[in-house]
């Protein structure tokens, strides 16, 4: 075998050896990058007061309370079949909004979740204000924010 | 001889020689360094001036103009840095491993900047300078990846050696680069799904996605103009270490 074919086939079988390492750690490591849970996974499980989790969803329509102190925030996070209530005190970032998609970091306590930071998680559309308004009009809105009326959960 | 000359004609091996690449590089540089200037100003004007604002993110969304273009960039150089390091390596490509070694500082700066901006942005946005999620995360392994590079290519006295060993690392990373991709959609992240990549149709408006295209355009004149610029001065380097070599071996 020429040389240079034999660098050639101990890139393609380090590549070929390297990809499929790398594809089983991932495979293996699947439950630890997910960076946070849905209602839905959250429910089911028991958590300690220590443990801390990210719970990540759609903020419930509606649900969104302000306490008199001007700080503290109590919402509902669901994934459309399931929904934890999420105390919160603190600054909200900009893109928090009623059926936003929402990132919330705490502790699950007898009471229900208290977060102690809250992410906004923006999608990936991105529209002139007056085509986001005709588009509505139109009853053509496929996101789920806005406050169209077929977007009612139950 | 004369038949071998014949067949490299086209094929990888035609700017095998040096002095060919630079004729051919002197003759496009001044065109990529017009229409880098062009885009990168026409991009920056329509991005940040005449389009008009996000329906939820307002102004800050146009930051985007600058950090999903850089993204790329930091990707795309990195996959010519391993498909380059392994024309050096298999075939010995004598310009391959100076493509590679040159195009490593431009990659690690696009990944700087892709970071830094996806930080600016995220503050006011997710309301977090930085989390460790799947994308963010593989995007700054990608910029060690190009600190290594670069590293350990000037790690050796012998820069043939060096040349070789970066070149392992180089093609190692690239395990790296589906990971990036592919990180929106095979985990939840904060970080988004992909925008206009998608096969169907790009989630974003028309008349946005302009100076976004303006701005890859722009970018790609602007490396291959900084390329050129590196190219000769490391084949000037190598003449004058081979001169040196030619005079201390008599």
């Amino acid at each position: 075998m020429k040389r240079k074919n034999r660098r050639l086939l101990f890139v393609g079988l380090g590549l070929a050896a390297l990809g499929l390492a790398a594809a089983l750690i991932l495979l293996a490591f699947d439950d630890n990058l997910v960076f946070f849970f849905s209602p839905t996974e959250v429910e089911g499980r028991e958590f300690t007061a220590e443990q801390r989790l990210r719970i990540g969803g759609l903020v419930e329509e509606g649900s969104v309370v302000r306490d008199d102190d001007g700080l503290t925030v109590r919402f509902n996070i669901t994934d459309l079949s399931t929904a934890v209530a999420v105390t919160y005190k603190g600054v909200l970032p900009d893109l928090f909004d009623e059926g936003q998609g929402v990132i919330a970091e705490g502790h699950m306590l007898s009471g229900g979740f208290v977060a102690n930071e809250i992410l906004a998680k923006h999608d990936e559309n991105y529209m002139p204000r007056e085509v986001a308004d005709a588009l509505k009009k139109s009853g053509q809105w496929q996101g789920t924010e806005g406050n169209v009326g077929e977007e009612a959960e139950e | 001889m004369a038949v071998k000359k014949k067949k490299a004609g086209i094929g990888i091996h035609f700017f095998a020689n040096p002095a060919r690449f630079l004729r051919f590089a002197r003759k496009i540089f001044p065109w990529v360094t017009i229409i880098a200037i062009a885009c990168i100003a026409a991009a920056l004007v329509l991005g940040l001036a005449v389009v008009p604002a996000d329906y939820r993110q307002g102004d800050a969304y146009r930051i985007i103009f600058v950090h999903v273009p850089s993204s790329w960039m930091a990707l795309m150089i990195y996959v010519i840095i391993a498909v380059a390091s392994a024309a050096g390596f298999i075939w010995r490509h004598p310009l391959a491993d100076l493509v590679a070694k040159s195009s490593a500082p431009i990659g690690a700066c696009f990944t700087l900047i892709s970071l830094v901006t996806g930080s600016l942005w995220g503050q006011p946005m997710w309301g977090t300078w930085w989390v460790w999620d799947a994308r963010i995360t593989s995007m700054l392994v990608l910029f060690f990846l190009y600190l290594g590079y670069i590293a350990l290519h000037s790690a050796y006295d012998d820069p043939t050696k060096g040349a070789r060993a970066a070149a392992i690392l180089a093609l190692v990373g690239v395990v790296n680069i589906p990971i990036i991709k592919f990180s929106v959609d095979w985990w939840n992240t904060l970080h988004q799904p992909a925008t206009i990549s998608k096969f169907d149709r790009p989630s974003m408006d028309a008349s946005m996605i302009a100076p976004l295209l303006l701005m890859v355009v722009g970018f790609i004149a602007f490396y291959l103009v900084v390329l050129i610029i590196r190219l000769r001065s490391e084949i000037a380097a190598r003449r004058i270490r081979n001169l040196r070599l030619a005079q201390t071996g008599n």
